[in-house]
């Protein structure tokens, strides 16, 4: 019987693991940010006047609407990653938005009010070209698709293909354009290079073949770059050689007409190669006869063409970028000019004539840590006055758009880069004005006794004065309702606060943008945007001086390195202000294969980052007389690692006086059998309260804690079920010692790892039985501790002991972290992100691999859950509730100062940041604690005692009286 | 991104710089010792045991100790490997010269290293030819700790699973320098070394087969025994419901403003 209650005891523990959210504390600690992802394709909603919407699609393959006035997002539909998800092409008309998506692969139409699904098909396999809608008498009934071979045409009411017809020469001829004027024909366009065009048209009503012409263009390579199709099916297209524009009538079949640029007077850049932009702003008529060309990276030029021929309108220079825009049955053109070095001008242009509309200047100021505009999209409209009015969205280099009102409101800006984060890291916010004074007497040289004391008076009295302050203004808030307290939050009045939650999230993106985000609202404080960052660029970011050495300012630096060559530069900055430091990195001409940030400190209280180039030469940063003179001391005791995964080979070396290095340990995975995935190191910053656990008996298990050990993950280059396998490696750093080696058989990657104190998780895909299995291990020293003072890697003969255990796992992951504590007392969960979009928190009391298969009296007193192969997922285990995170690539945990709660960041294409409390919050009163209640009980009792004692006074003496 | 091609990483690590100063102080000392004793060298050379035997094959183990720290490798002993399903591994090796001894010394009071390599080897290859391969797998102990634990030394060689070697260690027990002198001769002469040879283990999958036997015979030991299969509820019945009756009444009347459910729980009480 006691068995029987002590299970349900434990079933009862267990059910308390359950650390969800109650319903009013959502969105109290927590935040989530929606990306889209950098844009490629935009269209205003345009099919009603007050429409408020913008839709876009992306690179990351989302497509989604925007909402105008907020730039909020009104729905958002994410695709499967990579090619298969590839947008190819958007089309607008109407509600009715078409998508290409995957290389042609599927047709997709959405309704755009709503996000719904219309309809979905699949299309016949090829290559896609291009897609245009088919009109006829001024109404849209059809898209057509052109594939590599075959074009196709779909009704856009039920996406059912009307007709199919393949392409005549396809083998020689290269489709790419495909163009319907509205007149009940679409036409091809394809090109042999730098021999002829060839141009089919087919009639919309069969597909039947109408006309084919074959036109010498011997200059020509690629239409889609070169050629537009203006007014009533004139094909132009621009030929830098001969800078001339050529012209051919789709509808007679003749040569090209070439007319010299020079014959109107116009001049392009050298080495630069013209395009030609056209405007169809309705498919079911033909285009406009307005053109631009473009003659230089900053010039522009608007033709028309006049009853066949080409009239210059207006010459715009300087340009940075035109768009046209159609509002009813006006066309008008946005043009964008630089008008100092920080702002841009726009003005609307009338497409017909070429005049400025009045009162049409928009003024766009141009971040300076940001990056030139790239992309116009231009929503106009009509006024009440019949007048043109318009708003315009600008993409910048930096994958930020942002939505301008005339005269110049910016209404709302999106940093779209935040969707492809690489790194981050979390900074804790400098200490307050009056604490940084507090600091400042200790840091000052003593100059006599009275000075220290009036000092020290004064700060204490400044520290008074923000107290009653602060007093003050908890007083004044209190009265008011709390959803009217605000603190907006500016890079001014940032500190830390009591506990140390509010962080600054210092996160690095693709694109090369850092952005500086106050981790409790997420309101993004600063952003740099670093210009000429290599498109396979790796980053590594590095905090060599907290913000705990006031006057000196925190410092940060970011590794780039090009993957290709090796060769790497520093970016130095202040994380709380993003502002580049003045401090001039060393140039570094040699690639470079390891940067290590050495706990040595220099005497501006900065660590050393050490930079190990491909001569195997250490340069030291920063590096003053100071650091290295530190760094022959500490020569001998420094020791890094390199691994060449290409080669399989991981290699130690040690650290020379001179700064050179010697390798002294060499260990080599034969590539032929398997390859090195993976190889992680624990973090440097992380504390392990415990050194053993208490067994049953009362004896204590020790663990192996070696700060230098190294889990190597590797995959077996045979991928046949039956014979491939992963292999788990933990090497000790510095001596290149093999601690452990265990091969998982019949499983495959992805693998997912963590490795903190005495123990390694991993994730890996099983073969055999087709599901996720988690497996974890733990490394004890045994029952006695070999010197329990300090760890030295090159002194613990004794390999540890390894224990070892598997778990199915219903899910497969995306990314896998493992909760941080200050000092390491909070019990330890896994945090995991599953590609549904939720994030688990899983105890590691779960993943332990002592969990007895039988249970004994001994493994109920050490609390040990019982064996059971599956891991279960509960769902009050998200800690993300409904706030589902798309795509995670990464969780990045820091320790607050609390030691029971823990900072989550998990990014992906949306960035969710949350707190955790591993084991519960322990050392904080909950949020509803009755403080009105033990405050009252307490006066009650104090003054019932002050009562009690007086009557009992009163009685004595009453009875001395006696 | 998981994996960068060459990860970095910071290996801090805690050694005593002290001791390798008193270290030198006595190997001075030692030195002048050590010209007094003549060397016996039974001068059995290494390639002698090169000779292959049936199935084994041989492969030299090498070592450097160089008071400039430039490795400079030479023959220690010849290791016989045996390939096959469990692959053994004997160790011939020589004694250590009289100019050894005190290099190694020398070297110890330096705190220079101890380094050790064998050639990369394929042990599950037929042919001698395809055995060899290019490149070396080293590992090094401080050199006092060899001096320190009398050249008493285990050796560990770890190959994959198909064979090949990828790794070599090496640490001595004791393993800890503490500057204790070794003053007779005779203890750096003989290499006491502890030999093997490591396959990678099998890690387990999960075990369901266990856990599904187990299941069953807890289901069948309820099934004999009725007065378990009852439930908690079914058993305590007696003790929980007043409980819970009674958790019910003193919560109703802690609420000030919940006069309407007491009153109800109050009611069917009654």
């Amino acid at each position: 019987m006691a068995k029987l209650i002590l299970l349900h005891f434990i079933l009862a523990l267990l059910c308390f693991f359950a650390d969800a959210v109650f319903e009013d504390q959502v969105g109290k600690f927590d935040w989530r940010q929606q990306y889209v992802g950098k844009v490629r394709f935009a269209h205003f909603d345009m099919h009603v006047q007050s429409s408020k919407k913008v839709l876009v699609a992306t690179e990351k393959n989302v497509f989604a609407s925007l909402n105008t006035r907020t730039g909020e997002v009104y729905w958002r539909h994410v695709d499967k990653t990579g090619p298969e998800g590839n947008i190819d092409a958007l089309l607008m008309h109407g509600q009715d938005a078409v998508l290409v998506v995957g290389n042609g692969r599927l047709l997709r139409s959405w309704d755009i009010n709503i996000g719904g699904l219309n309809w979905e098909i699949v299309l016949d396999s090829g290559s896609f070209q291009s897609a245009c809608f088919v009109g006829q008498q001024d109404s849209v009934k059809y898209v057509a698709v052109l594939k590599k071979s075959a074009v196709s045409l779909h009704y856009l009411s039920n996406g059912h293909q009307k007709w199919v017809e393949n392409l005549p020469e396809s083998e020689t001829v290269q489709y790419q354009a495909v163009y319907s004027g509205g007149n009940g024909e679409v036409y091809t366009l394809g090109v042999v290079p730098h021999s002829h065009i060839t141009i089919v048209a087919y009639s919309v009503e069969d597909g039947e073949i109408i006309k084919q012409i074959s036109v010498d263009a011997p200059w020509l390579s690629n239409i889609q770059a070169s050629c537009a199709v203006v007014g009533q099916g004139m094909l132009i297209c621009a030929d830098p050689a001969t800078v001339s524009l050529y012209m051919l009538d789709l509808n007679v079949q003749s040569q090209m007409t070439q007319i010299p640029l020079q014959s109107l007077g116009l001049e392009v850049s050298p080495g630069f190669q013209p395009t030609v932009v056209s405007t169809q702003p309705n498919p079911a008529r033909p285009p406009h006869s307005e053109f631009f060309v473009q003659l230089g990276p900053d010039h522009y030029q608007l033709l028309q063409l006049n009853n066949g021929q080409i009239v210059a309108l207006r010459d715009f220079k300087p340009a940075m970028l035109v768009s046209f825009a159609t509002t009813g049955e006006k066309t008008v053109a946005a043009v964008m000019a630089p008008k100092n070095k920080t702002a841009c001008s726009l003005n609307l242009f009338s497409a017909e004539s070429g005049r400025r509309l009045l009162d049409t200047t928009l003024i766009f100021n141009m971040d300076p840590n940001g990056g030139k505009p790239e992309k116009l999209y231009v929503q106009a409209f009509l006024k009440k006055d019949d007048s043109v009015g318009y708003r315009v969205m600008v993409q910048t280099e930096d994958h930020t758009l942002t939505f301008i009102q005339q005269p110049g409101r910016v209404m709302w800006t999106r940093e779209e880069a935040l969707s492809d984060v690489v790194t981050m890291e979390m900074v804790d916010l400098p200490l307050t004005g009056t604490q940084a004074e507090l600091e400042g007497e200790f840091g000052k040289k003593a100059d006599g006794l009275l000075s220290m004391v009036l000092k020290r008076l004064s700060s204490q009295l400044i520290l008074l004065q923000a107290w009653i302050a602060h007093l003050w203004k908890l007083f004044y808030d209190a009265r008011k309702p709390r959803s009217q307290v605000k603190n907006d939050v500016t890079i001014e009045n940032l500190s830390r606060d009591e506990f140390n939650l509010q962080k600054m999230m210092v996160m690095v993106t693709a694109s090369g943008k850092l952005f500086g985000i106050d981790s409790k609202t997420g309101t993004i404080l600063w952003r740099h945007y670093l210009d000429n960052i290599p498109s396979n660029a790796a980053f590594k970011l590095m905090v060599q001086r907290t913000t705990a050495h006031f006057p000196h300012p925190p410092q940060c630096t970011l590794l780039i390195k090009d993957k290709d060559t090796g060769l790497a530069t520093l970016h130095v900055f202040n994380p709380i202000f993003g502002r580049k430091s003045h401090i001039t990195p060393p140039a570094l001409p040699q690639p470079i294969l390891q940067s290590l940030l050495l706990p040595l400190m220099d005497q501006d209280y900065a660590k050393v980052l050490l930079l190990v180039d491909d001569q195997y030469k250490v340069s030291a940063f920063p590096s003053t007389k100071n650091v290295l003179q530190q760094l022959q001391e500490m020569a001998s005791s420094i020791f890094f690692y390199l691994v060449d995964s290409s080669q399989g080979r991981l290699s130690g070396y040690r650290l020379r006086t001179d700064l050179s290095t010697e390798m002294i340990w060499e260990v080599i995975i034969p590539t032929e059998v398997q390859r090195i995935v993976s190889v992680k190191g624990k973090r440097p910053n992380e504390h392990v309260h415990s050194q053993g656990r208490v067994m049953g008996d009362r004896s204590v298990l020790y663990k192996y804690l070696n700060p230098n050990l190294l889990a190597v993950v590797t995959e077996s280059t045979d991928l046949h079920q039956e014979r491939s396998f992963v292999g788990i490696l933990l090497i000790d750093g510095v001596t290149g010692r093999i601690i452990h080696e265990a091969v998982q058989r019949k499983a495959r990657g992805p693998v997912h790892l963590v490795h903190s104190e005495n123990w390694v998780v991993y994730e890996y895909w099983s073969t055999k039985s087709r599901r996720n299995e988690f497996s974890v291990l733990e490394l004890y020293e045994g029952m006695e501790l070999y010197n329990s003072t300090v760890f030295s890697s090159l002194d613990r003969p004794h390999p540890p002991q390894v224990l070892q255990q598997s778990y199915i796992f219903p899910s497969s992951i995306s990314t896998l972290e493992a909760t941080l504590t200050e000092k390491g007392i909070t019990s330890r969960h896994l945090l995991v992100g599953l590609p549904s979009g939720a994030i688990l928190s899983l105890p590691k009391m779960f993943l332990d691999p002592r969990r007895p298969e039988i249970v004994s009296e001994q493994s109920r007193e050490e609390n040990l859950i019982p064996y059971s192969p599956e891991m279960p997922i509960r769902t009050e285990w998200f800690i993300n509730y409904n706030q589902t995170v798309s795509r995670v690539r990464g969780i990045y945990t820091a320790p607050s100062g609390l030691e029971s709660t823990c900072l989550v960041v998990a990014y992906g294409l949306d960035i969710y940041q949350t707190r955790v409390y591993p084991s519960k919050q322990f050392d904080v009163l909950k949020d509803d604690y009755d403080y009105m209640l033990i405050s009252s009980v307490l006066f009650a009792l104090f003054f019932a005692t002050m009562i009690s004692k007086r009557l009992a006074e009163v009685k004595l003496l009453n009875r001395a009286w006696r | 991104m998981f994996f960068r091609s060459r990860a970095p990483v910071l290996i801090p690590v805690r050694m005593s710089c002290l001791l390798s100063f008193k270290l030198s102080v006595f190997s001075t000392v030692l030195l002048l010792l050590c010209t007094r004793f003549v060397c016996c060298n039974n001068g059995r050379r290494v390639g002698d045991a090169l000779d292959a035997e049936f199935s084994g094959f041989s492969v030299p183990l090498e070592h450097s100790f160089e008071v400039d720290d430039v490795a400079k490798f030479r023959v220690r002993g010849a290791l016989v490997l045996k390939a096959g399903r469990e692959p053994s591994v004997s160790l011939s090796q020589n004694q250590l010269s009289e100019e050894d001894r005190t290099k190694l010394k020398e070297v110890a009071a330096v705190d220079g290293l101890y380094r050790i390599r064998v050639p990369r080897v394929f042990l599950q290859a037929d042919r001698q030819t395809e055995r060899q391969m290019e490149g070396y797998l080293t590992a090094f102990v401080r050199a006092c700790a060899m001096v320190e634990s009398h050249l008493s030394d285990v050796i560990a060689l770890h190959t994959d699973v198909s064979g090949y070697l990828i790794g070599v260690s090496i640490v001595t027990f004791p393993g800890a320098c503490r500057g204790t002198e070794v003053e007779d001769e005779v203890d750096l002469e003989v290499f006491n070394t502890t030999l093997s040879i490591m396959a990678p283990v099998n890690a387990p999958g999960p075990e369901t087969a266990l856990f599904l036997e187990r299941m069953e015979q807890e289901l069948e030991r309820k099934g004999k025994n009725p007065q378990e299969q009852k439930s908690f509820f079914a058993k305590y019945w007696m003790y929980i419901v007043p409980l819970v009756l009674f958790l019910m009444m003193s919560g109703a009347q802690d609420q000030s403003g919940g006069g309407a459910g007491g009153g109800a729980a109050n009611g069917g009480g009654r």
